[in-house]
């Protein structure tokens, strides 16, 4: 498993470039290793911008039925989510963005979490399997 | 922070990202951009993206964009080389990058600017 630092838009291409590495390994084919990369860009993005910065965790992980897969953490310690609900509806952003960051990120991949308590930070966790 | 080279050819600039695009590298490139058409009156803009993994919602809005602000400068900017992995990743984002034309390489491109296609 690899903790890799979110400070800076280097780190997220960084991230993106590990997520591809680790999707590769485990024999994702090249349309889900470009779900699993775009969907690590827009949350290592996430982390950085309305996070102020975080860690992304990127792992290979194995399914009870033998697949395996890439199992990916985002975690900062921001300001928080207030209504989750809200941040997942397509076209919503409390930025500059499309609003599409995190309801996107959650189309591309098989698993998605979403941690957030207002004050204390965000965690997201995804998961892509292989076919 | 890497720089996106512009080649102007004749009445186009040709914009082949080679890099793993970061923000920022984008967004200049967005500058470096506008300050090239204003200095050269070029009338069209071709951006190779050939080599080019990922487009998630920001470099797709970018370049979504960068079709705003040539059209300001009378140019018409056409996205070429997009790879099968990343248009069908695009979509299921929910990102059409409306306002920007397409084309399957530099070639097609070329041609539809001067009108050929």
């Amino acid at each position: 498993m690899d903790e890799l630092p979110i400070q800076s838009g280097d780190d997220v291409v960084r991230v993106r470039q590990r997520a591809r590495m680790a999707a590769a390994d485990c024999g994702l084919s090249l349309v889900d290793q470009t779900k699993l990369v775009t969907a690590a860009s827009e949350l290592a993005r996430n982390t950085l911008v309305h996070g102020g910065g975080g860690t992304a965790r990127v792992e290979v992980v194995k399914s009870g039925n033998g697949r395996s897969g890439v199992k990916i953490g985002f975690a900062d310690n921001g300001p928080g989510i207030a209504d989750m609900e809200l941040a997942l509806t397509d076209g919503y952003s409390s930025g500059t963005g499309l609003g599409l960051g995190l309801s996107g990120a959650r189309r591309l991949v098989d698993e998605f979490e979403l941690a957030s308590e207002p004050g204390t930070g965000t965690t997201v966790l995804v998961v892509k399997w292989s076919r | 922070m890497e720089q996106v080279p512009i080649v102007k050819i004749g009445r186009t600039l040709f914009v082949s990202i080679q890099i793993d695009l970061e923000d920022e590298s984008v967004v200049r490139l967005q500058e470096d951009l506008a300050d090239e058409l204003t200095s050269t009156g070029a009338t069209g803009v071709i951006i190779d993206i050939t080599a080019v993994e990922i487009v998630d919602s920001f470099i797709g809005r970018m370049l979504t964009m960068i079709g705003s602000i040539s059209r300001l400068f009378g140019a018409e900017t056409i996205i070429v080389g997009m790879r099968p992995a990343v248009a069908i990743t695009l979509t299921e984002l929910g990102l059409s990058l409306r306002g920007v034309r397409t084309a399957l390489n530099a070639e097609k491109g070329l041609a539809l600017l001067n009108g050929t296609a």
